[in-house]
């Protein structure tokens, strides 16, 4: 059985969020594992989720970014292991450059934290397979180191993206962004937490279970390719 | 030798720093400070390093700060300087 791991810092919040996501919604093994006892070998994806990694300080996600851990994903990512980054997640694969941009604190200079809708564009790789281009999700979100920047658009035209839809964008992020892929897909971070989204009883009234999508994509993508 | 270097983080020109204009609206121009022009909001640091001159400890912090990303290259602008 395809087996993930789910890598804690000190701060991660998440972890047991989304090791219930894996194994309830995408039936796949998985595995928290403390980041000083990361090693690349015989994971067959890696998940950072969301938390407060080292406090947040200096920026969400750069001190993690600059740990041992980190530089062994970026070595799974170049042996073609597929990376998700949730939130904090995210934020420390802008932080470690194996995703395009930056993060930077939210218009409001706040914490936000709620539901929103998305839609996923150009989707590609293991993360969204069974998405389609334009298919629109709900999730909640809750950061305020979220709004996304990147210096000119051509530089992430091409990419898989999630983006906030017209009027729900609560951060302030440059074209909408709420996620974004590298090229082939492999690695996708999102600000959006789709394991708090992943099954009906977590959904409030007048959302959906649009979490579920990744977690599904996955669990096919690391059964039968992508 | 041992030299206090300072680092100084702002966001680029381009990057929008809500702290600063909200500083500046609704403290600074409200109280009727209207020559005060802009604000940026930004970090601060102070290093005690150990080098043989000035120039080496603010290449050294200089080069520290790049690698180990105690900045974002991609949306801040930094001065590396001497105290005293």
């Amino acid at each position: 059985m395809a087996k993930i791991a789910i890598l804690k810092f000190p701060g991660t919040n998440c972890d047991y969020d989304v090791l219930w996501a894996i194994k309830s919604v995408g039936n796949l093994d998985a595995e928290i594992v403390w980041y000083k006892d990361f090693s690349v070998k015989g994971w067959d994806a890696i998940i950072i989720p969301g938390g407060f990694s080292y406090g947040d300080w200096l920026r969400a996600g750069a001190i993690a970014a600059r740990t041992r851990a980190v530089e062994r994903i970026a070595e799974a990512v170049s042996q073609g292991v597929p990376v998700l980054g949730i939130c904090n997640g995210f934020q420390i694969l802008i932080e470690a450059e194996l995703l395009p941009g930056a993060l930077l604190l939210n218009d409001s200079g706040k914490f936000v934290c709620r539901w929103i809708r998305l839609k996923i564009e150009k989707p590609k790789g293991p993360w969204l397979l069974l998405a389609y281009d334009g298919q629109e999700v709900d999730m909640p979100v809750a950061h305020a180191e979220g709004r996304y920047y990147v210096e000119d658009y051509i530089q992430i035209e091409a990419l898989p993206k999630i983006k906030y839809l017209d009027g729900w964008n609560p951060n302030g992020s440059a074209y909408n962004i709420a996620g974004i892929g590298s090229s082939d897909g492999l690695v996708l971070g999102l600000m959006p937490h789709p394991e708090r989204a992943a099954e009906p009883i977590l959904v409030p009234r007048g959302f959906s279970t649009g979490g579920s999508i990744v977690f599904k994509s996955i669990s096919k993508a690391l059964k039968s390719g992508w | 030798m041992i030299y206090t270097v300072e680092l100084l983080i702002t966001n680029k020109k381009n990057v929008r720093d809500p702290e600063g204009d909200t500083i500046h609206k609704h403290l600074i121009l409200r109280r009727g400070y209207k020559c005060v022009r802009k604000v940026r909001a930004g970090k601060y640091f102070v290093f005690e390093v150990e080098a043989n001159d000035s120039e080496e400890a603010l290449r050294i912090v200089r080069e520290m700060s790049f690698k180990l990303r105690l900045y974002n290259p991609i949306v801040h602008h930094i001065e590396v300087r001497l105290r005293g």
